[in-house]
């Protein structure tokens, strides 16, 4: 039998063996989250996506004052509807909005009795500046997953539309595209912000077309994409030169958005109307438009 | 009735020469000044998180109290000896219970008065309005549901060998209904028989603690609650008390004291 002091010398050499095999092994891993900058990243690692869904719901919660289904709700009734219960809610009376409402009507005396103890109507954040309530549980899901683009459109819009808040608007969907540079989405809100608030339409237009090509980038890569926002930039952009009389680039965005379009008819109609336009003399030089000047 | 009162007494004295209160209370208010203190897009007017966070804090706090106090009462009592001096008073065995939960019940409702008025200074200091009958069923409500939380840890102080162990049941009991009661109704309706049977049993045999629960309502600032929905939901509570009290009466009159 070995003495203690040699096996204990031993165990010692194999540990600091291990200890220089594992340690560079360590820095190089990928999974390894000693190089993240962040405290979050370390302590939290992938899990911060699942508490900004939670936080990104929990906006989705206070927007509806508290109704909003659990779990076990949307396992009996599926995903919420919460637009039709609020029509059912509107056009029908409440006994109506019980019926088809997420709750449905009530199972016994105990559900039935504990409807007057938590939020069981439908309701909007409608008052004037109601809506900022929703916020920090928004700021919080972008901070924990700053991938997740639909937090900082979702913000944005509410900043500039509801509480006029464009500066921080602007200032949140940047923080968001340096967080996602490829998307397009946060490109197209940033329009909005230059086009509808900001009455940049220089920049709008720029910003876009790039998110037009950052879309057509992404389908390349990634497969097709949701022709929902490109349909939108589209509109937004055709709407925008024939606002400034740019009749030519206005109809060549028609064109494109007609491929997309789930109303290709009507869209030519608008485009054989902005044709009729740009050779009739009587309408405003397109080379000489008001805001001309500014492109 | 002077005897349990005299017991309930030193119960409420012993809350406020221990630490635990102040010590939730300090970390009640620090986290919610703290998360008050967060920037929002330049926006000081909002103040709902603030509220639930606070809320979610004070229920935290309520249930450790009440579960921590009156678990205790009665092993302490064993431990230290002063049951028999005490029984000796004379003092009947329900009167001892009586007077430990009463003792238990008003100190949790001192302190949940002291915790509102905060949340209520917080709430005004940002809403700029104090809706005074809201808070108050939130605070009574709760209150309530606090008296029935007492009953079963002192239930469970009669049944359980140590403290620590009738805690920790009692608190997993109170997260599980809290968590659940409102929806084994729902999960009942999905299960095959016999088991949907059976969960539906435990839905209607368990207290439903949940009913309590009106933060949502506070928080999102809805109208009162109706005062007789109020009423019944206190006579519910008040059942379930008195049952849960009943029943550590019966286990404790014939248990031996050593």
């Amino acid at each position: 039998m070995p003495a203690p002091s040699l096996i204990l010398a031993l165990l010692f050499v194999v540990c600091f063996t291990l200890a220089t095999w594992l340690q560079p092994w360590h820095q190089s891993w990928a999974g390894g989250r000693a190089q993240s900058s962040s405290l979050l990243d370390i302590v939290m690692g992938d899990s911060q996506q699942l508490f900004a869904n939670h936080f990104f719901t929990k906006a989705d919660v206070y927007f509806h004052s508290g109704y909003y289904p659990s779990v076990f709700d949307q396992a009996i009734g599926g995903a919420p509807h919460m637009t039709a219960a609020k029509d059912a809610a509107t056009e029908h009376g409440p006994e109506h909005a019980e019926e088809t409402g997420f709750l449905g009507r009530p199972r016994d005396w105990i559900d039935r009795f504990s409807r007057n103890l938590y939020p069981s109507r439908h309701s909007h954040l409608d008052s004037p500046g109601e809506a900022r309530e929703i916020l920090p549980w928004l700021r919080i899901a972008a901070d924990l997953d700053p991938h997740k683009v639909e937090t900082y459109t979702v913000a944005a819009y509410w900043l500039r539309q509801h509480l006029n808040k464009v500066d921080e608007a602007e200032q949140f969907l940047r923080a968001g595209w340096r967080a996602n540079p490829d998307s397009y989405e946060i490109l197209f809100e940033l329009g909005r912000v230059f086009d509808e608030n900001r009455g940049d339409f220089q920049r709008a237009s720029n910003v876009w077309e790039l998110a037009v090509r950052k879309w057509h980038e992404r389908s390349a890569r990634n497969g097709k994409q949701d022709d929902f926002i490109l349909e939108q930039t589209l509109t937004h952009l055709a709407q925008l030169e024939e606002r400034e009389g740019y009749w030519e680039k206005a109809i060549a965005y028609l064109e494109k958005l007609k491929a997309f379009s789930p109303h290709p008819n009507v869209i030519q109609q608008h485009i054989e109307e902005l044709k009729r336009k740009a050779v009739a003399p009587s309408v405003p030089n397109n080379s000489v438009s008001p805001q001309a000047g500014k492109r | 009735m002077n005897n349990a009162l005299a017991v309930a007494s030193v119960v409420v004295k012993e809350l406020y020469r221990r630490k635990d209160f102040y010590v939730l209370f300090v970390l009640t208010a620090v986290i919610t000044l703290l998360m008050g203190a967060l920037n929002f897009f330049n926006d000081d007017k909002i103040v709902r998180y603030l509220k639930e966070i606070c809320l979610l804090l004070i229920w935290i706090s309520a249930l450790v109290i009440a579960v921590g106090t009156s678990a205790r009462q009665i092993p302490s009592e064993r431990e230290n000896r002063t049951v028999f001096p005490l029984l000796a008073k004379p003092i009947t065995r329900g009167q001892l219970i009586a007077g430990k939960f009463l003792g238990c019940w008003l100190a949790c409702g001192l302190a949940l008065i002291v915790f509102y008025l905060f949340f209520g200074v917080i709430s005004v200091s940002r809403e700029h309005q104090l809706p005074m009958a809201s808070y108050f069923q939130a605070l009574w409500l709760h209150w309530w549901m606090l008296g029935v939380v007492v009953a079963m840890a002192l239930l469970g102080s009669v049944l359980f060998a140590a403290p620590s162990s009738n805690a920790t049941i009692c608190l997993l009991l109170i997260l599980g209904i809290l968590l659940l009661g409102r929806h084994l109704n729902k999960v009942a309706v999905q299960l095959a028989e016999p088991m949907s049977t059976v969960v539906y049993v435990v839905y209607f045999a368990v207290p439903h603690l949940e009913l309590f629960d009106v933060r949502d309502l506070v928080v999102h600032n809805w109208d009162p609650i109706n005062w007789l929905i109020c009423v019944g939901a206190t006579f519910y509570a008040a059942a379930y008390a008195v049952f849960f009290l009943f029943a550590a009466w019966l286990v404790f009159r014939r248990q031996p004291l050593v």
